[in-house]
């Protein structure tokens, strides 16, 4: 079997006396599309908080591409091709949108060359592909929500990610919105980015992912196809209460 | 060289011959000693706008780092006799190791919790000159200047000329800094450091970078206090109005662009030069803080901010 690209061994993240992650393993392969559910405070946000860096694991280990990264800062493993969105969209509000792709390409694709014109370019054949490239030079503070979300996952795919995690890109849209999204989710798996998404939207992970994973309270209490994990009694149970 | 290049070194040569011009036209000396005030401020002001405007890092500690580089001359003049140009260099020097020190300890908090622990520094290295007898102490120490250098005829005249090829130094690095990749990832940092974090900005090397230039040009800015004032104390060097001015002159100014804290140090260190001589001098925190507080709800972008509003707004009217 080939090396999974990235592979989360017995992690654990306790909030003070409040264990948000308990002992939670998932293997994630090369560009495979993977969906991550739960009800609220599972769990979710928190574990890709510690696959991106934002938030330290208390216990077990991560790695990525067979690097153990779990001691990285959050760039670093930005630069070895794991990228993000947020569940509440947080662009840089003091520059246009194609700047907060600039960001990105210039810290972590064109590091140590300084070609102006090569970044802009590249900047804008990113926007294009997200269907942004009309509001290129519109300062990111005016942007829709729908627009803050693309913009989002322009900015990731602005530093080259071989993991894409997405996190609730879909939450809040109208539902032409969220067909929008995740077209662009599934021409980004297509170019061959494996993707992680998060989401609320049943419809939407059970349609994207081609293997799903479901937490409750920290744990994870299922795996498998999206149709065994719809039928999961598990599953029901956690997000119905039954 | 660019066009924009051009132009900004041509202002600088302009402000260069301007004050050329003056030293050897101007007789009253009391133009060159408010002015040498003015241009300090331009330098300290742009100086604090590199950590506190580019990357949102709200500094108090200016005063410290300008206390320190007043005092780092005054060690080197009573040490060895050293030239202001060394003095200067030896300021800047300290006061980025200092930044970088600082920096270390202080960059991990974030807002008020930074901002706190820059008042701090002020107090701890103010109290350790108090008590440090080789510079004077809290009574403080008398320097002799020497002899002017040809072709100026005084002193004060001198200085002025150092001071603002200090100032197009700072402002020259202030912009370099705001127009390259590091600016745009201090400006990521200042509109969201998780993003920017995550968008591969290194946080927290790029703030210990604005906080070590930024404190060298404090610093510099400080060194040629001694010479200026012919005597230095604690009191006055690290006087945390030095502190207030320093961020409510970008402020004012506006922190987004390199000539906020210019205009910003211009506009209000001209005004506390003339109600100095005109009312009175315990008036000029005053009005820094009434001006600070006016542009803070009115005007939080600053000067700058409003020209911008005002241009977009003329172009909106001719469309």
């Amino acid at each position: 079997m080939t090396e999974p690209l990235l592979k989360v061994d017995s992690l654990s993240k306790s909030f003070g006396g409040f264990a948000a992650l308990s002992e939670v393993s998932i293997a994630v392969a090369q560009g495979e599309r993977f969906g991550l559910i739960g009800p609220n405070g599972s769990g979710k946000t928190t574990l890709i908080n510690c696959v991106s860096g934002a938030l330290r694991n208390d216990g077990g280990s991560i790695s990525f591409a067979g690097e153990e990264i779990s001691g990285l800062p959050a760039y670093q493993r930005t630069r070895r091709g794991i990228a993000r969105t947020f569940q509440i969209p947080r662009p840089f509000t003091s520059m246009p949108v194609i700047e907060n792709l600039i960001v990105p390409l210039e810290y972590v694709a064109h590091r140590g060359s300084l070609h102006t014109a090569d970044t802009r370019a590249e900047a804008m054949a990113i926007l294009e592909t997200i269907g942004l490239a009309d509001k290129a030079e519109t300062p990111s503070s005016r942007l829709s929500q729908v627009e803050l979300r693309k913009l989002e996952l322009a900015r990731a795919m602005a530093a080259r990610p071989r993991l894409l995690i997405s996190d609730e890109a879909m939450a809040g849209l109208a539902s032409n919105e969220v067909k929008e999204v995740l077209a662009i989710l599934f021409k980004l798996n297509e170019s061959g980015i494996t993707i992680i998404m998060i989401e609320h939207i049943m419809q939407a992970v059970m349609r994207f992912s081609q293997r799903v994973i479901c937490l409750d309270a920290g744990r994870i209490i299922c795996e498998g196809t999206p149709e065994s994990i719809v039928r999961n009694p598990d599953v029901q149970r956690a997000y119905l209460g039954a | 060289m660019k066009p924009r290049n051009w132009g900004f070194w041509a202002g600088a040569a302009a402000a260069l011959g301007l004050a050329a011009l003056a030293v050897a036209t101007v007789r009253n000396e009391y133009y060159f000693f408010a002015a040498y005030v003015v241009i300090q401020f331009v330098v300290l002001a742009t100086a604090w706008n590199i950590l506190g405007g580019y990357a949102g890092y709200v500094n108090f500690g200016a005063s410290a780092f300008f206390g320190v580089g007043a005092y780092i001359a005054v060690m080197l003049i009573k040490a060895a006799g050293l030239p202001l140009g060394v003095q200067i260099l030896a300021a800047a020097a300290v006061g980025g190791a200092l930044g970088f020190g600082v920096g270390l300890l202080t960059l991990r908090l974030r807002g008020i919790f930074f901002s706190i622990a820059t008042v701090a520094i002020t107090i701890v290295l103010e109290t350790a000159v108090i008590n440090w007898r080789y510079v004077g102490g809290a009574s403080g120490i008398q320097i002799l200047r020497p002899p002017v250098i040809e072709p100026f005829d005084s002193y004060t005249k001198m200085l002025l000329i150092v001071v603002v090829l200090l100032a197009i130094v700072a402002v020259a690095i202030a912009r370099y800094i705001e127009t390259s990749w590091l600016g745009r990832g201090l400006r990521a940092i200042r509109d969201n450091e998780e993003a920017a974090e995550c968008a591969g900005v290194p946080t927290l090397k790029l703030k210990l970078m604005a906080c070590t230039v930024s404190g060298a040009l404090m610093s510099a800015a400080g060194a040629p206090l001694a010479m200026y004032q012919s005597f230095v104390e604690p009191a006055s060097a690290f006087n945390l109005t030095y502190s207030v001015s320093a961020l409510a002159m970008p402020i004012i100014g506006g922190t987004s662009h390199w000539i906020g804290p210019v205009i910003g140090a211009i506009l209000l260190g001209t005004v506390q030069q003339v109600v100095t001589v005109t009312v009175s001098s315990e008036l000029n925190v005053l009005v820094v803080g009434v001006l600070l507080v006016l542009f803070v709800v009115a005007a939080p972008e600053g000067i700058v901010g409003l020209a911008r509003r005002f241009a977009a707004w003329s172009r909106k009217r001719e469309s």
